[in-house]
């Protein structure tokens, strides 16, 4: 008996929401001997991380502000991996719009009705930017994008750190820390009492005007034409460097607003621990929502519950809250292993191949 | 002037050997599975899987080297894992090696925490002592600079001629870098493809154990959450500046640490007030540097990032 891989036609819609179904659950599965060898129960354990995560209105907002970087990290990815332009360095880019973002809103020359829209325009511009230098080493020197990117998000953040810790040192608090933006800089609340912020709402509509890029426009075409096959693209007449360029930029900017929203809407200033890796786990969001705009939106929202809900699951069940990163881990190599499905069906062929 | 007293001394260069041969062990070993055609991501997290492993195998057991046993064999593991992805299922290299340092480094801190819990006080253990070398060790300047160290990074560097000799003086590293620059070639001549990729990425994932191990075990006597920070990542860089060559591999490593302790003296000393994060920042912009640089010269291995399918032949 032999197990073959057979590729598919085409794929069925229902895998689309099933697959990420299958890899959260065989995650949760696994993840629950884990929970097991901290002594505590498996249900009331996960009954602990729903509640901390969705139990009140509190919670549920805590989950929703948590999602907003996410769900911009997660597009960002999604969008370049299209063009398998593999951007790893959404978590610089990141960087590149907070720090954009936390310097046009310190300055005091400013008036304050145009200071959020330019901190939106230069965090994206600013990761952008960042972004278009692995594009235009892999587009011009063939440099592969993986190592570029990846070693581009340590060069941001070591300099950002040296800027911190030097000329933009925040005098008053003496720590490595930029100093707070405008008061009138801040985004506004969207609702009262909790942080629920305009990058939320920001975030959004991130999601549904990519969605409409990539569905409905040339661009969006091309991108996806580029992804799928670059030589038969370039015959069609795309230029496909231009369009790696393009997305780069467009990934880029996603991800220098997530870093917008985490200033404006969260911080108010740029520190080390700015990003506890949104960037990386934007790259398993964007794997989850099988690289579609719409569905990074739950993808995002999943793995903000779960964050937020491992520190209710932690002090409740005493399961060390870590529980969260192998959940991310965990459901990212799930996701891989569910995607064969989608491309491939298993055969079992009986006879021996000669 | 300053710069040159600093080198000058035997502790420098000690340093110098103290930062490079963790980097080295990783270094090398990353170099084995790309020279597979494998790039193993999965790097980050093995290396603080085995800091882990190594450090709690060796506090209860209280043998360091039963430690280390316990980090190579964590490190076997998750390179097998990464085999499973990469080259039986052929799924995307890049991705699956970051869902693998995910899910390491959550298992490392979600059972450091389990076993010992929240202390005050991280636990320590007494680490590796200095081996001096029967009387090499008593010639004057290069005693110390080369000649004390612990066992470790003797065995680091014994490693460099040792990996050389096998990638491309025996049957099997030409069999290993076939499968790296032309897997169809390999496959035709009766290679396994997939065993020869297992093989390098189970020594890879061994090596960065290893290395890991070296950071709780040596280095510093215990574990803590940011005891690699970034350095696995480092040895990426340094596979591509030393071109996928052992020797120019360990001339990189050797290269970092060389950077890396002198800024600390330099520091220290009082002598530069450059940032140190801007050293920090070097090897990855180095990198950078060198992969546009190289672009045209050195190449990769050709059949990196691939996977490979006896059906797509």
């Amino acid at each position: 008996m032999h197990l073959r891989l057979e590729p598919r036609e085409r794929t069925p819609a229902w895998l689309n929401v099933a697959l990420p179904m299958m890899a959260v659950s065989a995650t949760l599965v696994l993840c629950s001997g884990l929970i097991a060898a901290a002594g505590a129960e498996v249900i009331p354990a996960y009954a602990a991380l729903f509640a901390g995560a969705f139990g009140s209105t509190f919670n549920t907002v805590e989950t929703v502000v948590k999602a907003a970087p996410l769900i911009l990290t997660g597009l960002a990815v999604a969008v370049a991996f299209r063009a398998k332009f593999w951007n790893i360095g959404a978590e610089g880019q990141l960087l590149a719009g907070a720090m954009a973002a936390a310097f046009i809103g310190g300055i005091e020359g400013l008036p304050a009705w145009a200071l959020a829209p330019l901190m939106i325009i230069g965090g994206a511009i600013a990761g952008g930017l960042w972004a278009s230098v692995p594009a235009t080493l892999k587009v011009r020197y063939q440099v592969d994008d993986v190592v570029a990117t990846l070693m581009l998000n340590f060069v941001i953040f070591f300099a950002m750190m040296a800027l911190l810790d030097g000329p933009w040192k925040d005098p008053l608090s003496g720590y490595p820390d930029s100093p707070d933006i405008r008061m009138d800089a801040e985004f506004p609340i969207l609702w009262e009492r909790t942080r629920l912020h305009m990058g939320v709402a920001l975030a959004l509509a991130c999601a549904v005007l990519v969605w409409l890029l990539m569905t409905r426009t040339t661009l969006g075409f091309a991108i996806r034409a580029v992804g799928e096959n670059a030589s038969a693209a370039a015959h069609a007449g795309i230029s496909v460097n231009r369009v790696v360029f393009i997305t780069a930029i467009i990934s880029g900017g996603l991800a220098g607003l997530a870093g917008v929203g985490e200033v404006a809407g969260m911080h108010y200033q740029v520190m080390a621990s700015l990003s506890p890796g949104y960037g990386y786990t934007g790259i398993v969001i964007a794997m989850l929502a099988r690289l579609n705009p719409l569905g990074v939106v739950p993808a995002a929202l999943f793995f903000a519950a779960v964050a937020t809900g491992a520190e209710t699951m932690s002090r409740k069940t005493g399961v060390p809250v870590f529980l969260a990163d192998i959940i991310q881990g965990a459901s990212l190599i799930c996701m891989l292993v569910a995607l064969l499905f989608a491309n491939f069906r298993v055969r079992v062929q009986h006879a021996a191949r000669a | 002037m300053d710069v040159f007293d600093q080198i000058l001394q035997a502790g420098f260069f000690a340093a110098m050997l103290r930062v490079a041969t963790p980097l080295l062990c990783a270094t090398i070993g990353e170099m084995f599975s790309e020279r597979a055609g494998v790039l193993n991501l999965g790097i980050e997290g093995i290396m603080l899987l085995g800091a882990m492993s190594g450090f709690t195998v060796a506090y209860f057991s209280g043998s360091l080297w039963l430690g280390m046993a316990a980090a190579a064999t964590s490190g076997i593991i998750f390179g097998a894992l990464m085999g499973i992805l990469a080259v039986t299922l052929g799924l995307s290299q890049h991705v699956s090696g970051l869902g693998v340092t995910m899910l390491c480094t959550g298992l490392s801190f979600y059972c450091y925490r389990l076993i010992f819990g929240q202390p005050s006080q991280p636990p320590n253990l007494e680490p590796f002592p200095s081996v001096p070398i029967p009387w090499l060790a008593d010639v004057p300047f290069l005693g110390t600079a080369f000649f004390n160290h612990v066992v470790l990074v003797y065995l680091a560097f014994a490693l460099v001629p040792l990996a050389a000799w096998l990638l491309y003086r025996t049957p099997w590293g030409l069999r290993l870098r076939t499968v790296g620059e032309n897997p169809q070639a390999a496959a035709g001549a009766g290679i396994s493809v997939a065993w020869m990729r297992y093989q390098a990425l189970m020594i890879s994932g061994a090596l960065f154990g290893v290395s890991g191990a070296y950071f709780s075990l040596a280095q510093f006597n215990a574990f803590t959450f940011g005891v690699i920070s970034g350095r696995g990542w480092v040895c990426i860089a340094l596979v591509v500046l030393g071109r996928w060559d052992p020797w120019r591999c360990a001339l990189a490593a050797l290269l970092f640490g060389a950077v890396d302790a002198l800024q600390l003296r330099l520091q220290s000393g009082g002598v530069i007030h450059l940032p140190y994060q801007l050293f920090l920042m070097l090897p990855f912009l180095m990198t950078v540097v060198a992969m546009a640089m190289l672009s045209r010269s050195a190449r990769a291995p050709a059949a990196l990032l691939l996977p490979y399918r006896r059906e797509e032949r």
